[in-house]
């Protein structure tokens, strides 16, 4: 009786261990689930090098803003996408007026581009985003993709998110996607900011490096259901 | 026969504190009384996460990338915990890591753990250059939250998505034989 009952014992503690080695062995790869796939073939947008397609957005002076709008003088233009209700844009927006004054002395003047879908964020409201702009004393356009149709054209994922465009013969290019600098909760301990690095590889005319570079931020908000 | 039963009894006593062992550390139950926000880490290098989205071991572990001032991936807790527990038979084990910010982690999160009663491990991941590690964690992962990491020892999966619960409980059948 009680070497019956070692033996059973015996079994399930192998067992366990059987098992295991059973799934480790025999487990063909994982065929991807379809969804997965699916969430694969969406992902797209602009890469480094392809031509930007103009828009037409309204600024929260309720005029329309192109990168046709900025002038023949431009050498390119800083798109930011960014919001008011993401606690993460919110810690660059001081940052982003410092921005500005760079990125219009070095020919790239900002566009901010407000992504969000209003009734996942009311917050995020052209009047309220005109407000945000004027208690942080934003100089430059601040305008909503109220169709959300242009943040997928660049595949955009997240506030905040940044593509500087470089002005060519055959229009704008993207030069540069990504984060703003690297370090989001400290300005002051920043090492790379990567939108005036951008500007500097394209002064000389190199390619930007990094090129691309990613960082936390918030999701796009988009209407449930 | 005296001798066999007694050598029996030795075999038997053996086996059975071999069995323990082997399954005492994950059946353990929690002695540590401590409160959620006692019980939180903090990770100041990447490096200290890493070696924690592989396994060798028969569980499967959800690492969910979350913040308490991200609205998506608060909602998106209970389902977390709902799994854990439903499934923690099959090791089903979660690991929230924080991206919270640093000067928010004594005014937002550890009340935002201690009045929810969130007994799940919790690291805060304090590494501010994400650029570095983003792309360790998954190559698809935009940096966008909340996202999920989904990984046994044979294979890893990586959603850039809010959760409900019956996805969570469709990723993870995936992963039960």
């Amino acid at each position: 009786m009680l070497t019956l009952a070692a033996l059973f014992l015996l079994a399930s503690c192998t067992g366990e261990s059987a098992s295991s080695d059973t799934t480790a062995t025999n487990q063909a790869p994982p065929a991807p689930t379809t969804k997965k796939e699916e969430k694969k073939k969406e992902k797209k947008g602009y890469k480094i090098g392809d031509l930007v397609e103009d828009f037409e957005l309204e600024n929260i002076d309720n005029k329309m803003v192109s990168l046709a709008s900025l002038g023949d003088d431009v050498k390119g233009a800083t798109i930011v996408f960014t919001c008011n209700s993401c606690p993460y844009a919110v810690m660059y927006e001081d940052r982003l007026v410092e921005i500005s004054k760079r990125a219009k002395a070095a020919g790239y003047p900002i566009i901010a581009i407000m992504p969000n879908d209003l009734s996942v964020k009311p917050d995020d409201s052209l009047d309220k985003m005109k407000i945000r702009a004027e208690e942080k004393g934003f100089d430059f356009p601040y305008v909503i993709d109220a169709k959300q149709s242009i943040y997928p054209k660049f595949g955009a994922t997240r506030t905040p998110e940044v593509y500087v465009l470089d002005k060519t013969a055959e229009g704008f290019k993207v030069a540069y996607h990504g984060a703003i600098d690297d370090n989001h909760e400290d300005a002051a301990a920043v090492k790379v900011n990567y939108i005036d690095n951008a500007f500097e590889f394209l002064g000389k005319g190199e390619p930007v490096d990094p090129g691309a570079t990613k960082a936390i931020g918030c999701t796009i908000k988009v209407k449930k259901g | 026969m005296e001798r066999y039963t007694i050598i029996t009894l030795f075999f038997l006593v053996v086996f059975t504190w071999s069995c323990n062992t082997d399954g005492g550390t994950r059946n353990a139950p929690v002695t540590d009384n401590r409160s959620p926000s006692e019980k939180l880490k903090t990770y100041d290098d990447f490096s200290r996460l890493e070696s924690r989205l592989t396994t060798l071991s028969d569980s499967v572990y959800i690492v969910n990338f979350w913040a308490t001032w991200c609205k998506p991936c608060v909602a998106e807790l209970p389902y977390f915990f709902e799994v854990e527990k439903k499934y923690a038979d099959k090791k089903v084990k979660l690991l929230l890591v924080s991206l919270d910010f640093k000067k928010q982690i004594e005014s937002k999160l550890k009340p935002f753990l201690d009045k929810r009663e969130i007994n799940t491990e919790v690291v805060v991941l304090s590494d501010p250059d994400s650029n570095t590690w983003i792309d360790k964690v998954s190559p698809e992962w935009s940096g966008a939250i909340p996202a999920t990491l989904v990984f046994n020892k044979d294979k890893k999966d990586f959603y850039e998505q809010s959760f409900e619960l019956e996805e969570l409980e469709e990723v993870l059948k995936g992963y039960f034989h």
